[in-house]
């Protein structure tokens, strides 16, 4: 198991890598850079820009050095620092920034993929179980209508619903008043009661994904004969179904994680955007939008660590429920 | 995890049936049937997957015509009648003495205060009757560039008047030209995506599966990365960087490119796959050993008995591209005003209280994706289970 932890450990290296790579593509994309950008919107507004603490400037984050220099100045600044370099929006480093927030999207990413799998597995099994009853075609019509409507849409649709019917305010993680206060039970409730319309928003499209492989793998499970024996055996209808079949069938819902964690963070980006949540989101469009390019690369770069690490909890857990995985 | 799946299951193929057999029609004809035709009629038994068909052609007729079904010009704007909501057709009037008589008409507008804040609303008003007709001469265009041409298929007899079927946006455009013509860039913006990413995912898709080796592992390094990262961050971070100087045009093409280049991941695993589980057939061993290269053994062989399953594929590929852009423009990073799309039109409907004031403007293109999105899919479904000669 050691022997098969670390090895995976060893394989993210090079995701990591590539990912970084793509970050500070990202940060190097835009024409120019951020000080050109301010300088000239300084000069616009007639302020004065004094040359010399621009080249101070310059030299500090080094815009003159060749790319791979510039990148290795990046990389080592936060593998070894934790300095992410400096938002030159905020005026502040961008580890102030970022942690925050992205604890936000780590809370609803881990909330939404409860929901996948809390909503997912009963769905799964039931439909798989009373295949082409009424339940499981209603099932399947819903899995597809989760599966078609983006995001950004359903977010919309449930918050002019909740406005128009329910009178409740939505967007946000905390009513008003809750905001600054500390951590008490009505700050938990207030924030229950608003995190369910994140939730639904976020985690419909990967649940109806996993009710669909869910419910394939456990028919085909289901028809196996070692079933037809447990049943012959007399044993009870739940533990022929739960007990082996099932565990089977979950397999690919764990490992599930490693492509349905992606989608969700992504959804969480979006989603954000639109309920004003506050996550990592609404401030990497921020960012993007005044080409403030550290604070958005670290967002994006973090975001794909995040995902990593879930592939990678999720690819454990495999290991432990399935032990052809981890002998091999 | 996809990939071994797919290898296992096809690990016991007999080969492509490329048997170029013209089949006369009639059920016995089954027996020497070539494959597309067993394709065609195992397609054509899904009729959720021949509807969704013909929705998909529609909607490109739609957006082919768009100069023509669109009653008017879609940023035509008219400030005073700014939000109106929709206006129902209604097919009869009444004249003074009681008689119906046939006359398509829709109901013209009133304007009401509202006391309190002062806000303009429109309301229909029964007694204003604004005649509308079929193939009416409306606004002059140029269908396809090319035909000088002014005939619109529904519009109002008089030009003057109002007759906005789906209502109108902030600045009194009408919503369902606006539709219309957002039907051409949503739509075709999926088609060349789809496109861009299915050269690339064959390319690599097939190098990898083919060669395997350091070829394999590391193309399958690059897949990971790229399927790994949150695909609308990193949009957001690529659309980002264009200059806002660029042309509508040159925005189109390079979004098309950021979706793309997301998108070919799936199709490239999916090729690799597959290659794995062909290679080792005899009938690609047979051509080795007459003397075929290697290129010819890819492109001749193993592709061609591919290609059924990437169409699959591809057409279920078509709708996260057209959600990619809507999701894109809708943030304001993606397609730009003037250029019309779906994700553009959302793009008016992104606060509560215009959404609750004029939920059209959200209802509309809202429905259009689900609606291109779902049939996309139940099509892709259907293609994917004929294409798929173990299912039965």
């Amino acid at each position: 198991m050691i022997r098969y932890i670390f090895k995976r450990l060893v394989y993210m290296i090079p995701t990591l890598f590539g990912m970084s790579l793509i970050a500070f593509l990202i940060i190097q994309l835009p024409p120019g850079d951020y000080l050109t950008s301010m300088i000239a919107s300084m000069t616009q507004s007639g302020q004065n820009v004094d040359p010399r603490q621009i080249a101070l400037l310059r030299e500090i984050y080094g815009f003159d050095d060749p790319i791979h220099v510039q990148y290795w100045k990046w990389i080592t600044g936060i593998v070894t620092r934790g300095d992410f370099g400096h938002s030159f929006e905020w005026n502040r480093p961008v580890s102030d920034l970022i942690w925050d927030r992205m604890g936000g999207t780590l809370t609803l990413s881990i909330a939404s993929l409860l929901f996948v799998w809390a909503v997912s597995i009963p769905i799964g099994i039931y439909s798989a179980v009373r295949r082409h009853s009424i339940s499981d075609h209603v099932f399947t019509f819903f899995g597809f209508l989760g599966l078609a409507i983006p995001n950004f849409i359903l977010a919309l649709t449930l918050m002019y619903v909740s406005y128009r019917f329910l009178g409740q305010s939505v967007g946000g993680l905390y009513s008003p008043e809750y905001v600054g206060a500390p951590m008490s039970w009505g700050k938990l409730l207030d924030f229950l009661a608003h995190l369910w319309i994140p939730v639904i928003v976020i985690g419909t499209a990967g649940t109806a994904k996993l009710i669909r492989i869910l419910r394939a793998n456990l028919t085909d499970e289901l028809h196996k004969p070692y079933v037809v024996t447990a049943r012959a055996k007399g044993l009870p209808e739940y533990k022929v179904v739960l007990k082996y079949p099932v565990r089977i069938a979950l397999n690919p819902v764990v490992s599930a994680i490693g492509w349905v964690l992606p989608e969700l963070v992504s959804g969480i980006t979006i989603t954000a955007i639109v309920l004003n949540l506050p996550t990592a989101g609404p401030l990497l469009l921020r960012a993007l939008i005044s080409q403030d390019m550290y604070l958005a690369g670290s967002f994006i770069l973090l975001m794909g660590v995040l995902t990593l690490v879930g592939m990678l909890i999720s690819d454990i857990l495999l290991a432990l429920l399935d032990p052809r995985i981890r002998f091999r | 995890m996809t990939a071994m799946h797919s290898t296992a299951q096809f690990h016991d193929e007999a080969g492509p049936a490329v048997t170029p057999l013209k089949p006369t029609g009639g059920r016995e004809e089954i027996a020497v049937a070539g494959q597309w035709t067993l394709i065609w009629h195992k397609f054509a038994r899904n009729k959720l997957a021949v509807f969704s068909a013909a929705i998909i052609v529609l909607l490109y007729l739609i957006a082919a015509f768009a100069e023509f079904l669109a009653p008017g010009d879609p940023s035509a704007s008219r400030p005073q009648y700014t939000y109106a909501p929709p206006q129902p057709i209604g097919w009869f009037v009444e004249s003074e003495d009681g008689e119906r008589r046939f006359q398509p008409h829709v109901k013209g507008y009133t304007v009401e205060v509202d006391p309190a804040s002062y806000r303009r609303t429109f309301v229909p008003d029964d007694e204003q009757i604004v005649p509308i007709g079929f193939f009416v001469e409306g606004t002059p265009y140029r269908l396809w560039g090319l035909f000088e041409m002014n005939t619109h298929l529904i519009g109002a007899l008089d030009p003057t008047q109002p007759m906005y079927l789906l209502g109108t946006d902030r600045l009194g455009r009408d919503l369902l030209s606006r539709l219309i013509y957002g039907t051409r860039v949503s739509m075709s913006i999926g088609l060349v995506g789809v496109a861009m990413s299915l050269v690339l995912g064959i390319v690599l898709g097939s190098l990898s599966g083919y060669y395997g080796g350091w070829v394999d592992t590391s193309i399958q390094r690059l897949i990971e990365v790229v399927s790994a990262m949150p695909t609308i961050p990193l949009w957001l971070g690529l659309a980002a960087a264009i200059p806002l100087t660029w042309s509508p045009l040159q925005v189109y093409f390079i979004i098309t490119l950021i979706v793309s280049l997301l998108g070919w991941t799936g199709l490239a695993r999916e090729v690799r796959g597959r290659f794995f589980a062909l290679k080792t057939e005899d009938f690609v061993t047979a051509a080795r050993l007459d003397g075929s290269r290697e290129r010819r053994l890819i492109f001749r062989h193993i592709l061609p008995s591919l290609t059924s399953h990437i169409l699959a594929v591809v057409t279920l590929a078509i709708p996260t591209m057209i959600i990619a852009e809507t999701a894109l423009s809708f943030l304001g990073i993606g397609l730009k005003p003037p250029v019309v799309s779906w994700g553009v039109l959302l793009q008016d409907a992104q606060n509560i209280r215009t959404v609750s004031s004029a939920p059209w403007l959200l209802a509309w293109p809202a429905g259009a994706v689900v609606i291109a999105v779902l049939s996309f899919n139940f099509f892709g479904d259907g293609l994917r289970d004929a294409a798929d000669p173990y299912e039965s």
